[in-house]
């Protein structure tokens, strides 16, 4: 994974040390809070509920052993035992004093990691797909561009009061494991004729009020160019973005006002004054960060593990696990885990400082020290040999780490919600707990299958719950927590933005509703190996609708 | 007219605070001042607001109460997790700390 | 209104015109587009200098051609929020070559200065508060990521350069290994084998 060097370690530094000295002229009265806000912003500080909220970035969800083991340590001395996991793959902490904030991010610039940038109206961290680098499928490790768009994106002096917050996300394969359809810019990997990398180049995706698909503006942009375009876009969005309206401001409502055709052109105008600059890669810088993302000293194993397999036989909870939540890595005797933070009747996403320490240990253990963060807001361990599987599982188990419901129905993705965010409606958490309990059993988790369920607090968003197999938004009607259902979304290659079902669902109806959607799609399904979406794809919303209303 | 009292966040912690009829800021939302009338309301905000500006507080906001035997109680959803604190984590936030 | 000019509170020649009938004073003038656009021939054949001053939604792609005749362009900041003016003012630094004034008015922030630099501006309508901000806005980083228009090597750079110099120094023996492209073949079974 990338390494700081000497410029990396100063930048970060010297920003700490700039806001230690904007918290000091804040406290002693100098900064009002209108002038301290978007400072503080851009070093992650909200002020939620009931405190402040540092969200701390995972570039691209790579995380060390020893950052990990850093951020359980902030959670423990800064905070209150535990860190939160979140769609783009930062962290968390939830009851930070101001005070303690300059010391906070000291102690992650120790550990190579920091704050900028994720909130405000700037660049935010670019995501990437969780199994980049070990999947099989990919053009290139996306991480490579990630780290490079992190770079050019950090305190950009023209990019730093665009009209709203901006997401990148690449995806390094045909499989869009990184959301890009749903991203400010989306970027997905492929190569031209000669074997060339580029990418095609998405823009105006977004969730929220209005939501958006992205729109190709470009087929191939070769990577030398990737800067420089991005550059373009930007521009041409700090300048023509709506202003006025804060629900009008994302570059998505731009895309749409002004017409995918022209939008591009405008785009491209820009492009051609700037192509072939300052921002052109050189020749070898590719290759440079490409060598930090290079592939740990696998040993070579045979794919084949009987050790493995007899486990399996031996141990149905083990062997649920692997079904669920282990994936195939592009290494002959390797394998991919997810380790769920969605334990039955859990906070989704959330993760004490001894499980973090207990997954820490464990990436050392079996892995090579790293582990990374997925959009569903679990954590992931990235080169487990197949023979060590078993161990990894149990020694996850002594941690509540060992749910084996990735990507099943109790895999669900929520929001803060109303518990903790000053933006929210509703509740989103006890949904989620309650569902997760409803549909708690192992067997009846297999036999469901894959469904993503996600449940936001409010209009912006925040869970995704739009590009959801079952979308659920809080709402509030006249002071009552009620819930609004969408069924079709997706989220990867053949994005869709959900249907909204009918009417609103109340806190005791929800779970309810949830388990008649299951239920029809039990019932409707061609056979077991066609999913959710697929059923949902071919029968249409209507037989859910009769179903969910039939009563009234 | 309602009942309404002020909150805001404290500025050092973020901490959820109540204005008091003596212009101070509590913890505690039974120390809340309650306005009963358009003038009492107006005369709470001038002074929330001036604290604001002197960076003592940050962002208050007017809510609705309704007075009862132990005192003033939020009548709105987001209120009331704000006197207890997160309602799955039910031991942190306020309550925790009272028992 | 006071004026922060590299570095120091400085002595603001310029007068802000609003109206046809204040076009023929003396000394440095300022005045909004609508004016030169509506008195183009006579500002421009004006004796003094001339200034314009843009709005927020006001690109320099307007005033692109009457650039050679103008001392300064001020680019106002409705709100400090409306970030527009830093794509302004690198464009009219690194597209159109304006090597006048380029100056910030409006709702601006001392803790904006450094990106108001980096972007081209060279002067800032603000107070003695902003004058004593401007020192530390400069130094605060020592070096920044991106290109921009005041001419500082990016980090990016500077790492070239850094190798560059040490590595003239070292002989190189070991053979640069080329890149690896991925086998078909491999990645085909990969393919296959990813649906678990």
């Amino acid at each position: 994974m990338y390494r700081y060097d000497e410029f990396d370690r100063t930048f970060v530094t010297q920003r700490v040390e700039q806001f230690r000295e904007q918290v000091a002229r804040r406290i002693g009265g100098e900064l009002s809070e209108d002038e301290f806000k978007p400072l503080r912003l851009t070093n992650g500080l909200y002020l939620q509920l009931h405190a402040y909220m540092l969200r701390v970035a995972i570039p691209y969800g790579t995380l060390s052993s020893r950052q990990l083991r850093q951020l359980a340590y902030i959670a423990m001395r800064y905070d209150r035992g535990y860190g939160h996991f979140t769609t783009r793959q930062n962290i968390q902490f939830n009851w930070p004093t101001l005070g303690d904030v300059p010391d906070i991010l000291t102690a992650l610039a120790e550990v190579e990691m920091h704050a900028i940038q994720t909130s405000g109206n700037v660049i935010r961290n670019t995501t990437a797909d969780a199994t980049a680098g070990v999947a099989g499928d990919e053009v290139a490790d996306s991480r490579i561009y990630c780290e490079l768009i992190r770079q050019w994106s950090t305190l950009h002096p023209e990019f730093s009061f665009l009209p709203r917050k901006f997401k990148i996300a690449v995806t390094g394969s045909g499989k869009d494991r990184a959301v890009t359809a749903a991203h400010d810019i989306g970027l997905r990997m492929k190569r031209d004729a000669d074997g060339g990398i580029g990418f095609e180049v998405l823009v105006g995706g977004g969730q929220g009020r209005t939501p958006i698909l992205a729109v190709t503006v470009r087929d191939f942009l070769p990577e030398q160019h990737l800067l420089s375009y991005l550059e373009a876009i930007l521009r041409v969005y700090n300048q023509l973005g709506r202003r006025d309206n804060i629900y009008k401001a994302r570059i998505k409502i731009l895309v749409r006002e002004t017409g995918t055709a022209e939008f591009a052109r405008l785009v491209e105008e820009e492009w051609a004054q700037i192509r072939d600059g300052e921002l052109t890669l050189p020749e070898g810088e590719v290759e440079r960060i490409r060598a930090y993302f290079a592939p740990p000293p696998y040993e070579t194993l045979d794919d084949a593990c009987p050790e493995l397999e007899a486990q399996r036989a031996g141990n149905r909870a083990f062997d649920a696990w692997v079904r669920s939540n282990v994936e195939a890595h592009k290494q002959p005797g390797y394998a991919v885990a997810t380790v769920s933070l969605k334990p039955h009747g859990g906070i989704p996403g959330d993760a004490t400082t001894e499980q973090m320490d207990a997954v820490a240990l464990i990436a050392d253990r079996f892995g090579f020290g790293e582990i990374r963060v997925t959009y569903k807001q679990n954590l992931l361990l990235p080169d487990l040999r197949k023979r060590d599987l078993f161990e990894v599982w149990r020694a996850l188990a002594a941690a509540g780490l060992a749910t084996a419901n990735s990507h099943r129905v109790t895999d669900i993705i929520a929001c803060p919600g109303l518990d903790y965010c000053n933006l929210a409606n509703a509740r989103s958490i006890p949904i989620a707990q309650m569902i997760s309990t409803r549909f708690a059993d192992l067997e009846r988790e297999q036999e469901i299958g894959n469904v993503t369920i996600n449940i936001s607090g409010c209009i912006n968003a925040c869970a995704h719950h739009h590009v959801a197999n079952i979308g659920i938004l809080g709402v509030d009607k006249k002071g009552k927590e009620f819930y609004q259902v969408t069924l079709g979304g997706a989220a990867d290659e053949t994005a869709a933005i959900g249907d909204v079902v009918g009417p609103a669902f109340d806190e005791d109806e929800i779970v309810g509703a949830v388990e008649t959607v299951v239920d029809v799609y039990l019932a409707e399904r061609r056979d077991a190996a066609e999913p959710f979406i697929d059923t949902y794809r071919r029968i249409g919303i209507k037989p859910f609708k009769e179903k969910l209303y039939a009563a009234r | 007219m309602p009942n309404n009292a002020i909150t805001a966040n404290r500025l050092l912690d973020g901490f959820v605070i109540y204005l008091t009829a003596d212009g101070r800021w509590s913890e505690h939302l039974s120390d809340a001042a309650v306005a009963a009338t358009e003038s009492e309301l107006s005369a709470l905000q001038a002074t929330a607001e001036r604290h604001a500006r002197e960076g003592r507080v940050i962002g208050p906001y007017v809510f609705a109460v309704e007075v009862g035997g132990d005192g003033p109680l939020p009548l709105g959803q987001r209120e009331t997790l704000r006197t207890l604190g997160p309602s799955v984590r039910t031991d942190l936030g306020y309550q925790a700390a009272r028992s | 209104m006071p004026l922060v000019k590299n570095g120091a509170v400085a002595q603001d020649p310029w007068t802000a015109v609003a109206t046809a009938e204040e076009l023929d004073r003396s000394g440095p003038i300022l005045v909004p587009l609508a004016l030169w656009r509506e008195h183009r021939d006579r500002l421009a054949g004006r004796a003094g200098p001339v200034g314009i001053r843009l709005a927020s939604n006001e690109s320099p792609a307007l005033i692109a051609d009457d650039l050679d005749r103008l001392d300064l362009v001020a680019l106002e900041f409705p709100k400090f929020t409306d970030g527009r003016a830093y794509s302004y003012a690198r464009l009219l630094r690194e597209r159109h070559g304006f090597t006048g004034e380029v100056r910030a008015v409006g709702n601006v922030l001392r803790d904006q200065l450094a990106f108001m630099l980096r972007c081209g501006f060279d002067a800032v309508e603000a107070d003695a508060r902003a004058a004593e901000g401007w020192q530390a806005s400069t130094t605060a980083f020592s070096a920044w990521y991106q290109p921009a228009a005041d001419g500082s090597a990016p980090i990016p750079a500077r790492r070239r350069y850094a190798t560059a110099r040490s590595a003239a120094a070292v002989v190189r023996s070991e053979p640069v290994r080329p890149a690896r492209q991925p086998d078909p073949v491999e990645l085909a079974v990969c393919a296959a084998t990813w649906a678990y």
